[in-house]
């Protein structure tokens, strides 16, 4: 394979434009496509390419993710941009009543083949209502599949997959890792939903995580190599469907765990996770799940603050070392 | 005595208005030398909205602000260095750094906080009205948004519940054409926003926004039908902003705006305008011009000069102001 | 004759319209005595006096024309075309119904006529009818798309966005409000700040139209206005069709809400006996005729619903079924007891 360097929005761009030549059947709609390609550029290059297709909206959420269920029930698929992840609140009804629950409640009679993309995540000081993650809510959800990937290689292969599902998506990436640049294949692949990816392996411990917690723990795991320590690093990039198998693989190679999300840590991911290896895996444990997530509170403005609130490679670190009994390192 | 009255009012507005553009010009130049994170949405162009309106408001009277609420706070007679700390992060801002530029609330001057989602301030609104009938006062509420907000079906919500109870709630849409790129005709089918008065049965005006005289006499008329209980209004206020939506807009703006259309709005500038009108009414003079652009510059450089002096908050500050 | 057939065309058609809205008042009607023999679970919200609304409006529709419709939405589905068979079913629960048991009265959909499903929350359809006109433009067909909704909906956030939406993208859409002046328990007089709700069609440059909601016949004019507007591309229309429920928000509203008195006046506005009495003066309908439709269409809910109670309740582990269209294990929650 061909590999070149793109940036996660350029993966993503990518994966837009060969879907909707393949598909005529594909649209993208939200707030602010056209003018710049979408706020962070993510859709750079397609209202020119595919004219008609990448519709503006006014400021109107609950029927921007409604025109998007309305085309999905009558033979489209819709890729609706919500702008930023804190603005799902005001479609929440469109999402959790309508999206997740149509197929079901109706016996089956109807597919929805929608992915509902937002950029996510704090450290920006974009403060309160520009920073959350809220992943959790829409992995509580029946109905709703939920992916979050963070290599530019995973983006393009899981937008591609995600659009080609029949099911609805929610899809976020973390915005402050548009720019960050990986190696993606020229040749054409896609990634099926579920399955996690090994970025580092180890056998030592295991960090389950994904999104931009992928990278601090990808940091930490070289400087832990130093100190002996084998450090695995399992990013999830499909949240739900869950890859326990991949999950189980790695506890019962390491026998410790760690859980790392941006999300603050109550009712965050890791605790479903966290419950179910302790369930079905207790026997492979050496030590009890850690988790690590940000503080229950709403995401502050000032840089100090948001660092203390959000968790990163140190807070990763902290919990490595309580977990192997070591010293804490007061740097 | 009356002239006199006004001529007082008019060049404490004029003060305003020139504190707002000081202010928002000195927050960008902070923000290019990295000593402002995050973003920050200039209100430049809009002053005569946020003068014209708070001018007609008590201190008790209430206001909800938007993302793009600088110059609204400063009308609604914000403390300069408290909101300078506040956009930088420090611990003696508005919101002791948790808020920025996005969330500046002071409960004590009536300013019930700036909203980071569209249409957020609205319902917010609705309910301060709702108090105000409760508790038998003469109060009324301010409520900013822009014309993006008025697509939200929030805006019909809070319009028609503010209209079946007659709040004292005074809708004023800060119409600057533009929701980030998106146009106001390309959002809406109908040629005035204030037509969607009729839509709840309450009056609706569209005005020349940047006419800071034109604002105060609609605004005052909106305040005194409100205060005698006869319900709300909706204030259409055409204006422009000269910057891009915020700080990180490529092309400040241009991208989706013409030249022509920037030149025009320029040629209208509320400031300029106001200026002048003063001068030929022999309210301003070289001198007390002079005077205010003094106080206005001493003040903005205070308030930046105590901002850069404050500490930044203790990190674990982070997680108290949860819970009462 | 050219008037003889024009007069032909209209009897054939007058007649159907009766037929259809005899079906939806027995249906509603039964409906409700099985309800109370605890036949059917859960709550149903009947449309008794509101037939002409559904009627009026679905007879101007094709097949492939998309509806949404709301929880008062028995009177919408038949109207439309739907199988009684199948939704008598659906309301008794059994693996026969439209939704295998999984909807039940408030959510009872066919996509193969048209029917978007219908909504337990208030607003919900319109959303999703923006959603099937953008689909029909993008698409480039004809179809049109009819959202019905309540003034209680009305004054929605999605409604206004809705309306808006349409309007600006010129969306074959028709907005249909049954104004039954009641949401819940709520008077649309206290709850809504314009006299008529086909007022708000300004609001967005689309025209507003109010008409007598129990004369068929005026429904079935203005929607095939509007229909027509929207499938030649001019865009949407906001109908508002006045009407009154003569039944309570739900079967066991204590309905404290109105007067005894007040409902039986409404009572004599009657959307069916005001079309009988019409069709009997225009001689189109006599005591036999119209006792042969009343018999004909019992026999066949009582078909109907001697089918639904034969059928069996659907296996519970169906509950894990139809969830996503890609299932598999790993979608299912396990569960160690």
């Amino acid at each position: 394979m061909n590999f070149r360097e793109l940036t996660n929005t350029e993966a993503m761009v990518e994966a837009l434009k060969e879907e909707m030549t393949r598909d005529p059947s594909i649209f993208i709609i939200g707030e602010d496509l056209v003018a710049h390609g979408g706020i962070f550029g993510q859709f750079i290059g397609l209202p020119e390419a595919f004219p008609g297709r990448v519709i503006d909206t006014p400021i109107s959420e609950t029927c921007i993710v409604g025109a998007g269920l309305g085309a999905a029930l009558t033979g489209m698929r819709p890729f609706v941009d919500l702008h930023f992840a804190d603005f799902t609140t005001c479609a929440m009804d469109e999402i959790v009543n309508q999206v997740a629950k149509i197929r079901y409640m109706f016996g089956g009679q109807a597919k929805i083949p929608i992915v509902i993309w937002a950029p996510d995540g704090a450290g920006l000081s974009a403060a309160a209502h520009h920073s959350q993650s809220l992943e959790a809510w829409f992995i509580h959800t029946p109905g709703l599949k939920v992916v979050s990937p963070c290599f530019p290689y995973d983006v393009k292969g899981l937008i591609k997959t995600s659009i080609r599902s029949d099911d609805p998506i929610i899809f976020f990436m973390h915005k402050k890792i548009f720019s960050r640049k990986g190696p993606v294949p020229e040749e054409e692949y896609v990634i099926p939903l579920g399955k996690a990816d090994i970025k580092h392996p180890g056998t030592d411990v295991t960090i389950i995580t994904y999104s931009i917690m992928v990278l601090h723990a990808l940091e930490v795991a070289k400087e832990m190599e130093k100190e002996g320590i084998r450090v695995e690093v399992l990013d999830l990039r499909t949240l739900w469907p869950m890859d326990w198998e991949k999950i189980a693989e790695s506890v019962t190679k390491t026998h410790r765990v760690i859980i790392a999300h941006e999300a603050c840590l109550t009712c965050g991911f890791g605790a479903e996770i966290s419950a179910r290896i302790q369930e079905e895996l207790f026997d492979e444990l050496d030590a009890p799940i850690f988790r690590v997530g940000a503080y229950r509170v709403p995401i502050p403005f000032s840089p100090p603050l948001e660092r203390f609130v959000i968790p990163g490679k140190e807070s990763l670190k902290k919990t490595l070392y309580n977990l192997f009994g070591k010293e804490i390192d007061s740097k | 005595m009356t002239e006199l009255i006004d001529q007082t009012l008019y060049l404490k507005m004029y003060e305003q208005m020139l504190t707002i553009r000081s202010f928002e010009e000195k927050a960008i130049e902070l923000f290019e030398h990295n000593l402002i994170r995050g973003n920050i949405h200039p209100c430049i162009g809009q002053e005569a909205v946020s003068v014209g309106v708070c001018s007609a408001l008590r201190k008790e009277d209430y206001m909800l602000n938007t993302h793009r609420g600088h110059g609204n706070c400063i009308a609604k007679g914000a403390d300069l260095k408290r909101m300078m700390a506040e956009l930088l992060g420090r611990s003696t801002g508005y919101c002791k750094g948790k808020g920025g530029s996005m969330h500046i609330a002071d409960f004590e001057g009536g300013n019930l906080g700036a909203n980071g989602i569209v249409g957020g301030g609205l319902p917010i609104a609705v309910g301060a009205g709702i108090s105000i009938q409760n508790r038998g006062t003469d109060q009324v509420v301010a409520c900013f948004f822009g014309d993006g907000a008025v697509n939200q079906g929030t805006f019909h919500e809070s319009l028609n519940l503010a209209a079946i109870w007659k709040l004292p709630v005074i809708f004023i849409c800060e119409n600057n054409q533009y929701a980030l790129s998106t146009p106001i005709r390309e959002a809406i089918s109908i040629s005035k926003i204030s037509d969607r008065a009729l839509a709840y049965g309450i009056p609706g005006v569209t005005l020349d926004g940047n006419d800071v005289r034109a604002v105060y006499t609609q605004m005052k008329g909106a305040v005194e039908r409100a205060r005698s209980g006869k319900g709300p209004t909706l204030l259409d206020c055409l204006t422009y902003r000269f910057y891009g939506h915020f700080t990180g807009d490529p092309g400040r703006g241009m991208t989706y705006r013409s030249k022509e259309e920037m030149e025009e709005w320029w040629g209208r500038c509320p400031i300029k305008r106001f200026r002048e009108s003063l001068f030929r009414e022999g309210i301003l003079s070289e001198g007390k011009e002079k005077e205010i652009q003094i106080r206005v510059k001493t003040s903005i450089e205070e308030a930046v000069r105590f901002a850069l002096e404050s500490p930044f908050p203790d990190p674990e500050e982070a997680i108290q102001d949860l819970f009462y | 004759m050219k008037g003889e057939g024009f007069m032909e065309e209209d009897t054939k058609t007058w007649l159907e319209l009766y037929r259809l809205m005899v079906k939806i008042r027995r249906f509603e009607t039964l409906t409700g005595e099985l309800f109370a023999s605890g036949k059917i679970p859960g709550f149903i919200h009947l449309s008794i006096g509101q037939e002409a609304s559904s009627v009026g409006v679905c007879s101007v529709l094709r097949k492939d024309d998309y509806i949404t419709t709301t929880h008062r939405g028995h009177g919408h589905v038949i109207a439309k075309g739907g199988d009684v068979k199948r939704m008598f079913a659906e309301l008794m629960g059994r693996e026969t119904g439209y939704c295998k048991g999984k909807g039940g009265s408030m959510h009872i959909a066919d996509f193969s006529i048209g029917i978007l499903g219908a909504n337990g929350v208030v607003a919900g359809g319109f959303p999703i009818i923006v959603g099937a006109g953008l689909s029909i433009k993008l698409r480039g067909t004809d179809q049109v798309a009819v959202c019905f909704f309540g003034d209680g909906a009305s004054n929605r956030g999605p409604f206004h966005e809705a309306l808006n939406m349409a309007s600006i993208w010129k969306l074959p859409i028709v907005f249909v409000c049954e104004n039954n002046q009641f949401a819940s328990t709520t008077s649309v007089h206290y709850s809504t700040s314009v006299k008529s709700i086909a007022i708000r069609g300004e609001a967005y440059g689309i025209p507003g139209r109010s008409v007598d909601g129990n004369n068929v016949l005026d429904v079935r004019e203005a929607a095939l206005e509007a229909v027509e507007r929207a499938r030649k591309g001019e865009g949407p229309t906001l109908l508002e069709n006045r009407t009154y429920r003569l039944r309570g928000h739900f079967e066991g509203d204590p309905q404290r809400y109105r007067t005894k008195e007040e409902v039986e006046k409404f009572s004599e506005k009657d959307p069916i006996r005001q079309f009988q009495t019409f069709l009997k003066n225009q001689k189109i309908l006599d005591e036999k005729i119209d006792q042969e439709i009343w018999n004909e269409i019992d026999q066949e809910l009582q078909e109907a619903i001697r089918f639904a109670e034969e059928s069996p309740f659907p296996q519970p582990q169906e509950a894990l079924k139809d969830l996503y269209v890609e299932e598999g294990e790993s979608l299912i929650e396990r569960r160690l007891v």
